[in-house]
């Protein structure tokens, strides 16, 4: 440690102003504060502070996601093997899978904080951990055979326009990761549909029959039964890190405990779709009003969406009531858009941009009720 | 007794080294100093110069905007020193310490009105222990509170117990709690403490109406009890003032002088031996704490660790504070500190399982364990504020300048110590006390 830190000292100068390489200091603060929490003290105000920081923060939500891309890469190398009729086992599975998620973790990471590291360079901010979330995400919300270039393109999309270009992490209206998916689904919708979930399919390797997806077959009129058990333990086709209700509720279990996550949200999110989901069944009438409400919750990425998606802090609604509030309407318009927009098959991720655009209005109105809370006391 | 106000938002911070119940004798200090700094937007005009001999209740100087508003002398001495800071600003007025104090004598008013009352307090410099809401400011004596009240106890990290360390003083507690009624229509409200013994001069006092609140730190915190007890709107004014400073106008009242001493609480984890002091307000600190402190790397704090100020190894108390937090600087790095942090560290935050669970009492730093981003986390302050304001607006309107939406989001109910524990959780390390204190400048500025 001493040595790390001897080292670091010795070649900080270099990027301080004036120094050779003050162009990359924005990257030097990341990767120095990176290994060690600064030396800083407080300058006033509370002289003690909660030991809790953003890079934590971030941090835990890593560790929330790692069950679902550990389950995301077997499922990969699962659906490819099973698809050839070739026994596999876990191992095999795992190494298939990493094979294709990893360059794909390793192209969202390197475009994003390529780009937010010459952000911050220029504006002379810190850099932010925002993105360490984002480009986990990325990569589980995209099909396995998704294109390298495809992520890059996605991933510079979402962090400029994104994010950047409302001044950084804590500004962005839009969830970046989900920015990122709606691009490439608008971008290049004849790669982001259609037979494209089990990984080999492409490459004629693997049958295109047998990569169908409940949504997809949904929103094409067909009747399904979906399988409850698979449906839940994710052994079915879809992106990386959606499939599994199983590996999303652990990490919402993580996000609950730890604090960082909305459970509100989250728990709004799964009202919203239940309640949606039993009033269509009331109605009736076609295979899509008929399935069970709860099946919206396992199928399709509704389970992700509302535990990683929904609840992110910047983009979600700030107030307490504004949380409940948006969580519901998320989970009703998911059902909704599933239902009656079958040409859209992946209705949470409308839902949750649709609210994070909403999200202010929704505040504006919690807050104009304390407003007016206060001013009736003067009247009272 | 009335009913119980249960607050349940806060969190107590318990730190090593509370104030042991026993005090030390009194110390032969020769410096003391009165800080223009301690009063907020005081413009401060001197009246005596350095080398003049001055008494217990002389004046040392007035405000420029309301010279009926005077700064007198805690001790009798010689005034050593004017020191100024920057563009000639006055930082500290010193005095030389007399070994037996001097005291002037005021005339007692026969009857309390709220004209006799005022008029003495003025006369003798205590006025300016009276703190007006909203803003935080001096008291100005021309208005007419609505109410004051008067916090009985303090759920501060390592705060004073007024049980103990006014426990002489129950005769001065009463007499200046009659004065205080002199001075609103309205009522005094005296705020107890409902999970502890009140001793009998808080919990049986006359004239007063008495309220009782439970619950985590910030329920000692005068601007909360007044949120819930009788909310100051727009218009309202309000003054509070903490019971010490209730005894030092009673004995005033009583005696004609001025008599500043106080039982001062140096406490902290690089205290040797924490206990109460018994000084005069405004005393140097190195004359309490010698031989005391354990570590040569230490803040000094004058006031509690989460609002005070920071006056260093050789600094004055400040004017209104009755405890010296004394806790490590945090100034070393700390290897992947964020990740597997060295050491237990208060927190709110279940992501530390340690320090929150396992641990019940912490030697606290100063490192922010963090760096400043911009909001990124929802949902944090509102635990710690038990008011139904919504901090993070109001917040976010005073980075605006938005004065409208300020004075709608509740700025007039709030000073700085209000959203102190809002600072102390913030992830994002924001300076939430400094933006709070811009935001009621510029309100008191321009409404």
């Amino acid at each position: 440690m001493k040595f790390l830190r001897n080292t670091l000292d010795k070649i900080k100068p270099n990027f301080e102003k004036d120094g050779k390489l003050h162009f990359l200091h924005s990257t030097f603060d990341a990767l120095e504060t990176f290994m060690f929490v600064p030396n800083h003290t407080t300058k006033g105000g509370a002289h003690i502070r909660d030991g809790i920081d953003l890079k934590r923060t971030m941090f835990t939500v890593i560790i929330a996601l790692v069950p679902a891309l550990l389950f995301g890469m077997w499922n990969v190398g699962e659906l490819h093997f099973t698809a050839q009729n070739i026994d596999s086992f876990i191992i095999d599975n795992l190494i298939y899978g990493a094979m294709k998620v990893v360059p794909i973790i390793v192209v969202s990471y390197l475009v994003g904080l390529g780009i937010e590291f010459a952000f911050c360079q220029v504006n002379g901010h810190p850099v932010n951990e925002g993105f360490l979330v984002s480009g986990m995400l990325i990569p589980l919300i995209v099909p396995a055979d998704i294109p390298l270039w495809m992520v890059a393109v996605a991933t510079a999309f979402a962090v400029i326009i994104g994010k950047e270009v409302f001044g950084g992490t804590g500004m962005n209206i839009l969830n970046p990761a989900l920015t990122a998916r709606v691009f490439l689904y608008i971008a290049y919708p004849v790669e982001m549909a259609g037979d494209i979930w089990v990984s080999g399919i492409k490459d004629g390797l693997v049958d295109a029959s047998s990569g169908a997806t409940y949504l997809g077959d949904l929103g094409v009129g067909k009747a399904v039964t979906v399988d409850t058990y698979n449906a839940f333990m994710g052994f079915m086709p879809g992106s990386i890190g959606e499939t599994s209700t199983l590996m999303c509720l652990i990490g919402a279990a993580i996000l609950i405990v730890s604090g960082i996550g909305s459970w509100r949200i989250m728990l709004a999110t799964v009202i919203g779709a239940l309640g949606m989901g039993l009033i269509l069944n009331a109605i009736g009438g076609n295979p899509y009003y008929d399935l069970p409400a709860y099946q919206h919750l396992i199928i399709g990425g509704f389970a992700f969406g509302a535990v990683f998606m929904a609840t992110d802090p910047v983009s979600a609604a700030h107030t307490q009531r504004g949380k409940w509030i948006y969580g519901i309407l998320i989970g009703v318009l998911t059902v909704l858009i599933r239902v009656f927009n079958p040409a859209y098959p992946e209705g949470i991720m409308f839902a949750i941009l649709f609210m994070n655009v909403m999200a202010p209005l929704v505040d504006n109105y919690v807050v104009k009720a304390n407003i007016k809370r206060r001013l009736n006391r003067v009247k009272a | 007794m009335s009913k119980v106000i249960k607050i349940k938002k806060g969190k107590d911070i318990s730190l090593v080294g509370a104030a042991d119940k026993s005090t030390a004798p009194k110390t032969l200090s020769s410096s003391f100093a009165i800080k223009p700094t301690d009063f907020k937007n005081l413009v401060p005009k001197m009246v005596v110069k350095a080398g003049e001999e001055v008494k217990a209740g002389d004046v040392l100087f007035q405000d420029k905007a309301n010279p009926a508003i005077k700064f007198t002398s805690p001790v009798s001495g010689e005034v050593a020193e004017v020191v100024r800071g920057e563009r000639r600003a006055i930082q500290e007025v010193r005095i030389l310490a007399d070994s037996e104090i001097k005291y002037k004598s005021f005339s007692t008013p026969s009857t309390m009105t709220a004209e006799s009352i005022k008029e003495i307090l003025l006369e003798s410099g205590l006025w300016a222990f009276v703190v007006q809401r909203p803003f935080g400011t001096i008291a100005d004596p021309s208005a007419t509170p609505k109410a004051i009240h008067v916090s009985c106890f303090d759920s501060a990290p390592l705060a004073v117990d007024y049980n103990y360390s006014l426990s002489a003083d129950g005769d001065a507690f009463a007499k200046g709690l009659e004065a205080l009624n002199a001075l609103t229509e309205g009522k005094v409200h005296l705020n107890i403490n409902a999970k502890s013994e009140n001793a009998a001069m808080f919990a049986q006092a006359k004239g007063v109406e008495i309220n009782s609140f439970s619950g985590s730190h910030p329920a000692g915190l005068v601007g909360v009890q007044i949120h819930h007890l009788d909310p100051i709107n727009k218009g309202d004014v309000v003054w509070t003032l903490n019971p010490q400073q209730v005894v030092f106008i009673g004995r005033l009242l009583t005696s004609g002088t001025v008599d500043l001493t106080q039982k001062v609480a140096v406490a902290g984890s690089d205290v040797k031996s924490p206990q109460y002091v018994e000084t005069i307000v405004g005393v140097n600190v190195e004359a309490i704490t010698v031989d005391n402190i354990s570590n040569d790397n230490s803040r000094f704090i004058s006031g509690n660790v989460l609002t005070g100020s920071n006056i260093g190894s050789t600094g004055y108390v400040g004017f209104f504070d009755h405890l010296l937090s004394i806790i490590p600087e945090g100034n070393e790095y700390e290897f992947m500190g964020w990740l597997f942090p060295s050491y237990p560290r208060p927190t709110i935050s279940n992501s530390l399982p340690i320090s929150k669970f396992l641990k019940k009492s912490f030697v606290a730093n100063t490192n922010p364990h963090g760096e400043e981003r911009a909001f990124v986390m929802t949902g944090e302050y509102e635990k710690v504020l038990p008011m139904d304001v919504m901090p993070v607006q109001l917040l976010k309107s005073i980075l605006a300048q938005d004065l409208e939406a300020m004075e709608k989001l509740g700025i007039y109910e709030v000073i700085e110590e209000d959203l102190a524990l809002c600072e102390f959780v913030c992830t994002s390390k924001i300076e939430v006390q400094q933006i709070l204190s811009g935001g009621l400048d510029l309100m008191a500025e321009e409404g």
